[in-house]
């Protein structure tokens, strides 16, 4: 299996210098959002900046194991790696370590493995897999059944430990599997959901008055103006709409709204009597609901003024008030972006996002130039979880989503994150410079 | 069926959220300034710089009242790191369940975890000492330096004040202050607590990532502290201790006050207690013990008593009713001992004698004088409200009823009788001169406050004015007394009536008079005695005098509850007083000796 025709790699060298770019700048924020003044060396190994040292040099080593092995070995191998990530999922519920209440982590002395974050690249290579060897693209039913299947056995081991920040990660392959075929119809539902979500959500944490029963959760208002739509949208399928689609759309409205009443029912439901008091109240505070403690939005609140702390240029290396006095709790993992835009301003900070978006971007490219199916949806699966990462990861920090804890890429400490990002885009990129010599 | 249009929707998702997130950006860090200055107040730390206190010297310059430092150990908990709570406790001798409460407390609302919090208040620099070196172990805990009143003296706790942390009602009030600052309560920190407070300073620091603290802005938004001003009193330290000195074991006050000037020499109130008692964390616990003494230590006899004047108040008649005419100084009226009692062999005096004897039948007559003086020949009642009217006006003028316009808060006024008081108490019509005679010696509804009592010498040893009581007269080095304290207030007399009541208040302290046993050989005292009835209890000893009889330098006011009759306790103390005043000491030792031991607390 040992590659053959090196001299015909032809490396994307621009995606390669937009990772150093990306690595480099997040080890730099580490360096300063973990600074210990007691040992300023960055080769103090003892602190978070040091020790990221030792997984960026692994991450080289690792880079050249990809790229000396055989762009076949990836795509034969597929299944495997995927089975053995499930593996590994399976294992870390029973001899796992606890961390935050999540059994997420193998420890290995002071080191950890976070297996869920791997078991992405295991999912991208056996979805790119069975999509391009079924030769057909995702319009069968059996199909899709058996590509969420793929998705969801990892996903599913990954919410017994819990982590739902990984778990939201794997939203990315719905992207990928649109981009393949999937009815468009899944985006549009997914939208209409994540709406009726947030409504039910923030009208059902009121309370109000009914007549004949009383003072009940105001989320029977949303019901009955859900029904409200539904009626007005009958009237106008009877008044508006030829004849012979009249009975699909009747169909079509009724369905809607029994799926948005149990939507909205069960997302009340769940936020009030399922999850844990500090999940509800992180959600509150995303969508700036009265919470009764201080505790459950100090987090958000420190972030938001961290960031406005940067202004437009920003505090300057080292400098953040906020971020060297340790405001935000553990800044250097997930709130990593905060310390970026303290220290860099509004200036820096976009040029991350710009600097993401560069890669996604870069990424698509190379996906759509490839001739091999098998390689263009792996391509879109790295492009997928990058976003979703810088999603959800973003969007908490900016106070847009809830604080999940998840990882930007690139950026914030921890071995296994890094380690992932980086055989995930690397074998892109091993595959991208065979794109040539491989037919299918 | 080609989706390859599809990559464009997927940028497209992805290019909107970049947009998104840009636009937010723009928001927090670029739009507005909100979240930025919400950064700045907590990094950078407002510093409250506080200013010592002015100090209180006498009118010697002896330090009366000064600071000392003391220190209070802070917790900021946003910096507190496991900690070995054992040895944090023996260090700083605390118990560990009093710092679990107070850790706990540090956030708990209204505390939060990145502003600080006291643990401990008020160390003195000796036991601050003790864990200075090693409180380094222990992040976020710190000690922030703070000034306490101190009394060297140990003398003068009611007339010097104390001070205390400002209460609520104090803060809603005045906005100027902050939870934590000191404020006088009492006496001169008190009248004075605009002068004394000084001006917090506000120092603005950043740390950086050192843990160092800079100055934000180069200090340009730094305000400095002011000291407050010292203030130069008018006490005699000597003289006020050694009148609390002859007070002690007994209930009672004594005032002294230089009559030119005003100038409050001594203000005693007996029992007095250790000023130091009231400051620093014991605070609390003493003001309750001394509050709860039966004793009434906290309670200023001097300036908040309001006693019935008895015998003195015949100076005040005598001067009324020579300036209303309705006396002259060869007025004589029968000692008719059959309507009120008088003491001692006389039958017939005329006024000076009247005095000597305190005759108390010639004062009802010449009340009577006054106050039925005929102005409505047609109705008794009416020709006394009238009359009284007359007299109360008059009466006012030597400063009876009112607060002087002293320095000394909470000066009570007394009660000085008025038509209005009477028509109350008895209704229109209801009374007339033989209803209130008894004010005529001083009993009756009179009361007046020792202050008052003293400031009657004044005006007698000044023949015709008086300077309001103040106890301040310089305030900052070289600098004056308050511009009402220097001007003089007449009294509307004229000062040739003063002249048969100083030669009055000469023979009361000289053979056959009552207070003749305190005469001295070099310095001429002129006193009046008086013992004011507290049946079934003992009297009041009461005495009031200037001395010397030309160029008064000091004039006294002294009571002694039930103590007896005035020459005995009242006189003696008054001379002694004067004897330390005017030459530094006496030399009737036995006297002192006797005056010190007394124990009256009956
Ligand atoms: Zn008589």
């Amino acid at each position: 299996m040992v590659a053959t025709g090196k001299q015909n790699l032809q490396l994307d060298w621009g995606t390669i210098a937009l990772y150093g770019t990306l690595v480099l700048f997040g080890w730099m924020t580490i360096y300063s959002a973990a600074y210990n003044p007691l040992l300023p060396s960055p080769f103090a190994f003892s602190e978070e900046y040091g020790k990221q040292l030792v997984w960026i040099g692994a991450c080289i080593f690792l880079i050249v194991v990809i790229l000396y092995l055989d762009a076949e070995v990836f795509n034969k191998l597929a299944v495997y790696i995927y089975l053995f990530f499930v593996l590994l999922l399976m294992l870390v519920l029973v001899i796992g370590k606890e961390v935050n209440g999540a059994k997420a982590w193998f420890g290995i002395g002071d080191f950890g493995i976070q297996p869920s974050e791997f078991s992405k690249i295991g999912v991208g290579l056996f979805l790119s897999k069975f999509i391009s060897s079924s030769g057909l693209q995702l319009k069968n039913l059996r199909m899709r059944i058996q590509a969420f299947a793929i998705i969801g056995l990892p996903a599913f081991l990954i919410l017994l430990q819990p982590d739902v920040g990984s778990l939201l990660t794997f939203l990315a392959f719905i992207l990928v599997m649109y981009r393949e075929g999937m009815s468009g119809n899944v985006l549009i539902a997914g939208f209409a959901s994540v709406v009726i979500g947030t409504l039910s959500i923030v009208i059902g944490a009121g309370r109000t008055t009914y007549p004949y029963f009383g003072e009940m959760s105001s989320i029977w208002t949303f019901i009955i103006s859900l029904f409200g739509l539904a009626i007005l949208a009958l009237i106008f399928v009877r008044n508006f709409v030829v004849p012979r689609s009249r009975r699909m759309l009747y169909s079509v409205t009724v369905i809607s709204l029994i799926l948005a009443s149990t939507l909205a029912f069960s997302i009340n439901y769940i936020v009030d009597n399922v999850l844990e008091k500090h999940h509800k109240e992180r959600i509150y505070v995303m969508l700036s609901l009265p919470v009764e403690r201080e505790d459950a939005t100090y987090n958000s609140e420190m972030a938001k003024i961290t960031v406005g702390s940067g202004g437009f240029f920003g505090r300057g290396f080292h400098q953040g008030p906020m971020t060297q006095n340790n405001y935000v709790p553990e800044q250097w993992t997930d709130f990593i972006f905060s310390a970026v835009a303290e220290e860099w301003g509004f200036v820096g900070s976009v040029a991350v996002i710009l600097l993401f978006f560069a890669l996604i971007y870069r990424l698509v490219a190379l996906a759509e130039r490839q001739r091999s199916q098998f390689s263009r949806v792996y391509g879109y699966c790295v492009a997928a979880i990058l976003f979703m990462h810088l999603l959800i990861n973003i969007g908490m920090v900016l106070g847009l989503a809830p604080i999940i804890g998840i990882p930007l890429p690139f950026f914030s400490y921890g071995g296994s994150s890094l380690m992932a990002f980086t055989i995930l885009l690397f074998i892109m990129i091993r595959l991208d410079a065979e794109r040539l010599s491989i037919f299918r | 069926m080609n989706n390859d249009n599809r990559r464009y929707t997927f940028l497209f998702i992805v290019g909107t959220i970049c947009v998104i997130y840009i636009v937010r950006l723009f928001a927090l860090q670029v739009a507005t300034s909100e979240w930025k200055n919400r950064g700045s107040r907590l990094t950078e730390r407002e510093v409250i710089v506080y200013p010592s206190r002015g100090n209180i010297f006498d009118r010697n310059g002896k330090v009366l009242v000064t600071n000392q430092t003391v220190y209070d150990l802070m917790v900021l908990p946003k910096e507190v790191v496991a900690f070995d709570t054992l040895e944090f406790c023996k260090l700083v001798n605390l118990p560990y369940d009093e710092l679990k409460e107070i850790l706990k407390k540090s956030v708990t609302y209204p505390n939060v975890k990145y502003k600080p919090s006291p643990v401990i208040k008020q160390m003195l620099p000796e036991e601050y000492a003790l864990f200075a070196e090693r409180l380094y172990k222990f992040p976020g805990f710190f000690v922030q330096a703070r000034t306490l009143r101190t009394y060297p003296e140990n003398l003068g706790s009611l007339v010097l004040g104390d001070v205390g942390e400002v209460n609520k009602d104090i803060l809603e009030k005045h906005p100027d202050y902050r939870k934590g600052d000191y404020i006088g309560l009492n006496g001169i920190e008190k009248s004075y607590e605009k002068e004394l407070r000084g001006k917090r300073g506000i120092k603005y620091v950043y740390r950086d990532n050192l843990g160092v603290e800079h100055s934000v802005e180069n200090g340009q938004l730094d305000s400095a502290a002011q000291e407050g001003v010292d203030l130069y009193s008018t006490l005699d330290a000597e003289l006020q201790k050694y009148g609390e000195k002859l007070m002690q074991n007994k209930r009672g006050c004594i005032v002294a006050i230089e009559p030119s000037t005003g100038e409050i020499l001594a203000l005693v109130s007996a029992p007095t207690f250790d000023p130091n008692l009231l400051v620093g964390r014991a605070r609390g616990q003493n003001f309750a013990a001394l509050a709860k003494d039966p004793l009434k230590p906290l309670f200023n006899r001097a300036t908040q008593a309001q006693y019935r004047p008895g015998s003195i108040f015949k100076l005040a008649q005598s001067l009324t009713a020579l300036q209303l005419g309705a006396i002259t100084k060869e007025t004589r009226i029968a000692c008719n001992r059959s309507i009120i009692g008088c003491h001692g062999p006389h039958s017939m005096d005329d006024l000076e004698m009247a005095i000597v004897h305190s005759c108390n039948p010639y004062f009802r007559g010449v009340l009577q004088r006054v106050v039925e003086a005929n102005r409505d020949p047609n109705n008794r009642a009416n020709d006394a409200a009238m009359g009284l009217a007359i007299w109360n006006e008059q009466i006012r003028k030597l400063g009876f009823g009112s607060n002087l316009g002293s320095d000394l808060p909470g000066m009570k006024k007394g009660n000085v009788p008025s038509p209005e008081y009477y028509n109350k108490k008895y209704g229109v019509g209801g009374w007339n001169f033989s209803t209130i005679y008894s004010i005529a010696i001083g009993e009756g509804e009179l009361l007046i406050n020792p202050v008052q009592m003293c400031n009657l010498a004044c005006i007698i040893a000044n023949r015709g004015f008086y300077v309001p009581p103040h106890t301040v007269r310089q305030i900052g080095r070289g600098g004056s007394a308050r511009t009402e304290y220097v001007t003089r207030i007449d009294v509307g007399v004229k000062p040739d009536y003063f002249e048969t009541v100083v030669n009055a208040m000469e023979k009361v302290v000289g053979p056959g008079g009552t207070a003749n046993s305190i005469k001295l050989s070099d310095i001429v005292i002129c006193g009046k005695t008086g013992t004011v009835q507290n049946e079934p209890r003992e009297d009041h000893s009461v005495f009031v005098c200037f001395a010397p009889k030309e160029n008064p330098k000091i004039a006294l006011a002294v009571y002694v509850e039930y103590a007896g009759f005035g020459g005995t306790w009242a006189a003696p103390i008054s001379s002694l007083m004067i004897e330390k005043f005017l030459k530094g000491g006496t030399t009737n030792t036995a006297r002192e000796e006797q005056m010190m031991n007394a124990k009256i607390l009956n």
